[in-house]
């Protein structure tokens, strides 16, 4: 019984694999090949999908504005996130529950909800189509989340490393910046790395901000599957290399991932 | 936590981020309010309507649909999610090199953009050249999520069971992770069953997390738009059409401004509403 526990694991990765293997598999055929046959792997092996899409701007330009708002986004929300968790893990302030309850509820809202006063606001303020729009605009379910797991590896510090830092005559910016941060600095790694996944994937509001200049590469599919028919391998290898940057953020914070998911409360 | 200072400079360092949260949040959903008790007929004329919209969006039968599509919705990954995902957790290794390898795997789907997510099911799912399609057909089952409210549902319940059970692992597994082991060694020398050692070490610790991740799969699949958009498009008919969706086709499809706004405040508040309870119910007391 003991021996076979590692089974569930397995055949649960197993399990998340297919339709990734499927998604792999189309991007390598041929459009009349995944049309004509039924076949677990590509009969006639192709790369045209991927040079079709390294060649032609409008494809790896969608690649270039989604990587240019997400980290963009993760660099504003980590940034004013950081003084702001650090207030409410030490300070105590009026209204300090109730404001960190409003910002949670920012993470609440439907994306559906916002999506045509969104559009409204920013073309008001002339940044609709910019890398900074959709930046801003992620940042309404972004930094709540960022001062939320924050919060929580820094009330893992203890308070002890403040004091001792004032007695030694550090500065409040110098200790924050010399002492502080690299003491969490696996929880700012975690915090990035939510930042850059929900702005990553998040797509209803980036299409809604964007037409041409700032297109994100999940837009440009969707354009595509509606527009020139179906082009289904050139659809799986986009698909396909959307998913790479996702893996290799995940694989550099892969030893604090689990903790990091608890948004630091454990 | 209650050696914190009482220091109200703590406002200055909340202050970024509370104008430019306010200023996505506020002032959008202003915009939202101001439209749900106006009528319009275009050419930017406004009509003071009062409560109007809430009544119709209320008493409207295609959002008690809507709605409830949405909480069975919502029942069901909950209720296939938690316990899964709690299972998974329990089987994984707890030390050396097949937890990284594990985790990294099991984050896969949790970062794939969310349309793709939608895309990648519906060629997974197509029934003449789909890998999953083709096999229950060929398996003899009747299966076509493009025409068959039963078989869109069961697809896009795998599609998002596929999508967030890992969430529910991550989260429960770094629960357990903090149970020293001298707690095991104890129950072993009392002779604890698992079922023990499950009901009265590992939930007591898991329940942190698992309230963070019921919290967070409830709102998150409240708010569940792109990927059954892409997957069924609300079909067939509108066999799938959740809130967010119904919502989207009122506000941009049709634009009519007013009942879509009614119909995001009262889904909102919904949100809000459901997710206090849970959290209410579910949170430790404090002091315990």
């Amino acid at each position: 019984m003991k021996k076979l526990t590692w089974l569930v694991p397995a055949l649960y990765i197993l399990l998340l694999m297919l339709p990734i293997y499927w998604l792999v598999n189309m991007s390598f055929k041929t459009t009349n090949e995944i049309l004509g046959t039924f076949s677990l792997w590509p009969n006639q092996f192709t790369l045209d999908n991927y040079i079709k899409i390294f060649t032609d701007p409008t494809w790896y330009n969608g690649y270039i504005n989604s990587l240019s708002y997400v980290i963009m986004n993760t660099v504003i929300s980590v940034t004013v996130a950081l003084p702001a968790a650090y207030a409410f893990s030490r300070y105590r302030f009026l209204g300090d529950k109730h404001l960190f309850f409003w910002l949670l509820t920012n993470r609440m809202a439907p994306a559906a909800v916002f999506a045509l006063p969104f559009f409204q606001l920013y073309s008001a303020i002339n940044l609709f189509d910019t890398y900074l729009g959709v930046a801003l605009a992620h940042g309404l379910f972004n930094i709540p989340l960022a001062v939320w797991i924050l919060e929580g590896f820094m009330s893992g510090v203890p308070k002890q490393l403040d004091e001792t830092a004032y007695v030694d005559g550090y500065s409040f910016p110098r200790f924050f910046t010399r002492i502080f941060m690299p003491t969490i600095a696996a929880g700012i790694g975690v915090t990035a790395f939510f930042c850059f996944m929900f702005s990553w994937v998040e797509l209803l509001l980036a299409k809604t901000l964007t037409s041409v200049a700032a297109k994100p590469i999940a837009a440009t599919m969707t354009r595509t599957a509606s527009t020139s028919g179906y082009e289904l391998g050139l659809l799986a290898a986009a698909g396909t290399l959307t998913i790479i940057p996702g893996a290799v953020v995940i694989y550099f914070v892969r030893n604090y991932i689990a903790k990091g998911f608890a948004l630091g409360r454990v | 936590m209650n050696d914190k200072t009482l220091n109200q400079k703590g406002w200055l360092f909340v202050l970024p981020v509370v104008v430019l949260v306010a200023f996505n949040a506020v002032i959008p959903l202003m915009t939202v309010v101001n439209y749900s008790v106006q009528e319009t007929f275009g050419d930017n004329l406004f009509f003071f309507e009062g409560v109007k919209w809430f009544q119709e969006v209320l008493h409207s039968e295609r959002f008690h649909a809507a709605l409830l599509r949405q909480l069975t919705f919502t029942g069901i990954i909950l209720l296939i999610e938690i316990p899964l995902g709690v299972i998974i957790a329990l089987a994984m290794p707890r030390k050396g090199f097949w937890v990284s390898v594990c985790l990294v795997l099991m984050a896969l789907p949790l970062l794939i953009p969310w349309n793709v997510v939608g895309a990648m099911w519906n060629i997974f799912a197509l029934p003449d050249i789909g890998l999953l399609g083709k096999t229950l057909n060929s398996l003899g089952l009747d299966y076509n999520f493009t025409r068959q409210p039963f078989s869109a549902w069961a697809t896009l319940i795998a599609m998002d069971v596929w999508h967030w059970t890992s969430l529910v692992v991550l989260l429960a597994y770094a629960g357990l992770s903090s149970i020293p082991d001298a707690y095991y060694q104890a129950a072993k020398i009392d002779g604890a069953s698992n079922w023990a050692v499950f009901r009265y070490i590992q939930l007591p610790k898991m329940n942190r997390v698992l309230t963070i991740a019921i919290l967070l799969r409830f709102m998150d699949s409240f708010n569940i738009y792109t990927e059954p958009f892409v997957l069924t498009g609300g079909g067939p008919g509108n066999a799938t059409t959740l809130l967010s969706i119904d919502l989207v086709k009122v506000a941009l499809g049709q634009f009519d401004l007013g009942p879509a706004a009614a119909m995001s405040l009262i889904y909102f508040l919904i949100i809000l509403l459901l997710s206090w309870i849970f959290y209410t119910v579910m949170s430790p007391k404090e002091g315990s």
